[in-house]
């Protein structure tokens, strides 16, 4: 169950060796979590994420869990929460996909699309129907800033972000009735590996601040976070902008 | 997906209105409908609810039902001569005082609101400012009847089944659903109070006080300033008081000596916005409550009410809290371990904790029950904005303090507590563990608070 500060005591991440995930669950470990389901396609880094957050106290398994197969969901997510309540999911797979390649291959941008969208809405709806089941849970879903307004450069992972972000807001207005908590977080630039030898856009932040956001998110039972804060406001603004002087800020020259 | 909602779905959270938890409402009416609620319950289990005054998640239940308790409210039996009374676990303190007090009885424990019932104060082992006299609600109940997570209801007494009984008393309601309970009252020749009043100008002189002259009062608490820092720190207002006898009343008042018509105010609105109790408010507030109290005023007549119960004057006081509640903390510390009380008191003053009316109190001897919160020592409580930056870890860091001075957290406050301090502040835990699952293998009766502490 939850403390009266949100604090969860079990968390499913799903996209388990995701930088972002890790360090909320470090962070939550540290606070009240003794139990964590890490879920993923099996690799090295699932496995080390695993002991990492065991080295801090937690009990923890790995789950085999893979986005793109949403057939298995209801199986796979069906288990764990089989094995006792789950306080807290953390929905936090998704590929950036590579902007300029993509668009010359349908094939491999229909999968970031699967990935960021179908994959997510799949396992949303299962956890979901689980978290409701026992009548309290938070599901924490990681959409992004990029999903706010598409640009060009990133639009086709901006575009399945978005698609997520309405689905999200619409499944914590059917969820809230059942005492389920669901939260929306968008975060701006996070130096991650999946970023890594990008340019850095303004308001770039840190897996660690994104994690601080989430606990904090948590506590508040907030429904959408920005971070950094500062996002909504700037993102507020850029939204409004006109479409010709919004393509000369953001069309790379 | 969601699936429509059966109509007494509702979300659920205790008075510090933090972690809501959905729940299937159910309102028993009769004997029978309880017992069919129990032996229907499914993997989520049930849990009593009465008056909802408990501050965290003791009776919520996710997922599960939640009896509300307040219809089974029949008085069975008084007995005016001997003081006893047989009542259902849902009718509340209020009520007995409306039925008793013209009868001469009161109830023998009271807490700080009379708005709770009898079967949450037996579930809590409740306790009131008569402790180091008294001891615990429990310890006047005569018997009660106990439905049971396989749906059959049992009388239990502390002579035939000392077990079951010590178990029930502070049990958090995870033993079955009391139904009902004979209870031994106390007699008054008054509803007035004599009251002596005196400040103490920190917590070393508060202390002493206590220690030396508690005895010669029934009734003894003191509210504390935490906000107070360096010399000042622990500055209290000690209120100690007795029933008082009819000798003592104008003759205005020996008329009607029995009376008893306390005066609500309308209830806090529904939506206040966050942050009223900061520190400035808050500091503001408890400067005002020590500076106007008498440095010493002796045989003031106060009326039950607001001796006893100040704030349920004003219904839904835990609104003020904001959108954000608030969480109460209470421990209790043996005696020799003042120096631990002092440091927890210096530790939330450093903090600058908002808290209005901490209350520090002198149990005398605790009671049998086996997750019953009392024991002889001082006890400290006191409300928090659980929006208060830093506040889950400094708790954490008291909770530690506490353990090691064998002392313990009171679980009908509790929202936050971490399970493996629990042990250790409670060494009974092993036990009533064993006899819930021998007595209730099936699970049928369990909670919020059961599930987040392992109980």
């Amino acid at each position: 169950m939850k403390d009266a500060f949100g604090a969860p005591q079990s968390l499913l991440v799903l996209g388990g060796s995701s930088e972002i995930a890790l360090a909320t669950a470090r962070r939550l470990v540290a606070r009240r979590t003794r139990r964590v389901y890490l879920a993923g396609r099996p690799s090295p880094a699932l496995d080390a994420a695993a002991e990492r957050l065991r080295g801090l106290g937690a009990e923890v398994d790995t789950v085999v869990f893979d986005a793109l197969d949403p057939a298995s969901h209801e199986e796979v997510l069906g288990k764990v929460f089989a094995e006792g309540d789950i306080d807290a999911v953390l929905l936090a797979f998704g590929v950036l996909g590579d902007q300029a390649h993509d668009e010359q291959d349908p094939m491999a941008a229909v999968r970031v699309a699967q990935t960021n969208y179908t994959g997510a809405v799949s396992a949303a709806l299962v956890c979901g129907a689980a978290l409701q089941r026992q009548g309290h849970g938070s599901l924490v879903v990681l959409t992004s800033v990029a999903g706010e307004r598409a640009r060009r450069e990133n639009f086709i992972y901006g575009s399945s972000k978005a698609g997520l972000d309405a689905f999200t807001q619409g499944l914590g207005d059917a969820l809230h009735p059942c005492g389920v908590h669901v939260m929306a977080v968008r975060p701006g630039f996070v130096r991650t590996r999946m970023t890594a030898g990008r340019p850095e856009a303004p308001l770039s932040t840190t897996p660690e601040a994104v994690a601080a956001a989430i606990e904090s998110g948590l506590r508040r039972r907030a429904e959408t976070v920005w971070t950094p804060t500062a996002l909504r406001p700037v993102m507020s603004a850029l939204r409004h902008l006109p479409r010709p002087l919004f393509r000369l800020l953001t069309t790379p020259r | 997906m969601p699936v429509p909602l059966a109509p007494a779905t509702a979300p659920v959270t205790g008075w510090g209105r933090t972690a809501p938890t959905v729940a299937r409402l159910l309102r028993p009416g009769t004997y029978e409908e309880a017992v069919a609620a129990v032996r229907a319950a499914d993997a989520r289990g049930t849990i009593a609810r009465g008056l909802g005054r408990a501050y965290g998640d003791a009776a919520q239940n996710a997922g599960g039902a939640v009896l509300d308790m307040t219809a089974l409210d029949r008085i069975h039996e008084i007995d005016a001569v001997g003081g006893v009374i047989t009542c259902d676990a849902g009718v509340s303190l209020h009520r007995l005082m409306e039925v008793l007090l013209p009868l001469g009885w009161f109830v023998p424990v009271t807490p700080g609101t009379r708005y709770v019932t009898v079967g949450g104060a037996i579930g809590a082992d409740i306790h009131g400012k008569n402790h180091h006299v008294s001891g615990s609600f429990s310890r006047h109940v005569r018997a009660l009847e106990l439905l049971t997570g396989d749906g059959e209801t049992r009388v239990v007494t502390p002579q035939d089944d000392p077990e079951l009984f010590w178990a029930t008393a502070g049990g958090m309601g995870l033993t079955g659903v009391v139904l009902a309970a004979t209870i031994q009252l106390q007699s008054v020749g008054t509803t007035l109070m004599t009251v002596d009043t005196e400040r103490a100008a920190d917590l070393d002189d508060l202390m002493a006080r206590m220690t030396a002259t508690d005895h010669r009062y029934r009734y003894s608490v003191a509210w504390i300033d935490l906000l107070a820092r360096g010399a000042r720190t622990g500055r209290a207002v000690l209120t100690r008081g007795d029933h008082a006898p009819l000798e003592a009343l104008p003759p205005r008042a020996r008329r009607d000596p029995l009376a008893f018509r306390p005066r609500r105010l309308p209830a806090a609105p529904r939506l206040l916005p966050d942050g009223l109790l900061g520190r400035t408010t808050v500091g503001l507030f408890n400067e005002l409550w020590y500076r106007t109290a008498p440095r010493e005023r002796r045989g003031q007549l106060q009326r039950l009410a607001a001796f006893f119960h100040p704030l349920d004057g004003l219904p839904e006081w835990n609104r003020i809290y904001g959108r954000a509640g608030f969480v109460q903390y209470q421990f209790v510390v043996g005696h020799g371990q003042e120096e631990t009380l002092r440091a927890v008191v210096e530790r939330l003053a450093a903090h600058g904790c908002p808290s209005f009316l901490a209350v520090l109190k002198r149990f005398g001897d605790g009671d049998p029950g086996w997750l019953s919160f009392p024991m002889p020592g001082w006890t400290l409580a006191l409300d928090i904005p659980a929006g208060l930056p830093g506040l889950a870890p400094l708790l954490d860091e008291l909770d530690q303090q506490v353990a090691a001075a064998g002392g313990r957290v009171y679980l009908a406050k509790d929202s936050r507590l971490r399970p493996d301090v629990l042990a250790a502040m409670y060494p009974r835990l092993d036990d009533f563990r064993s006899l819930r699952a021998r007595l209730d293998p099936r699970g049928a009766i369990t909670s919020d608070l059961a599930r987040r502490l392992a109980l």
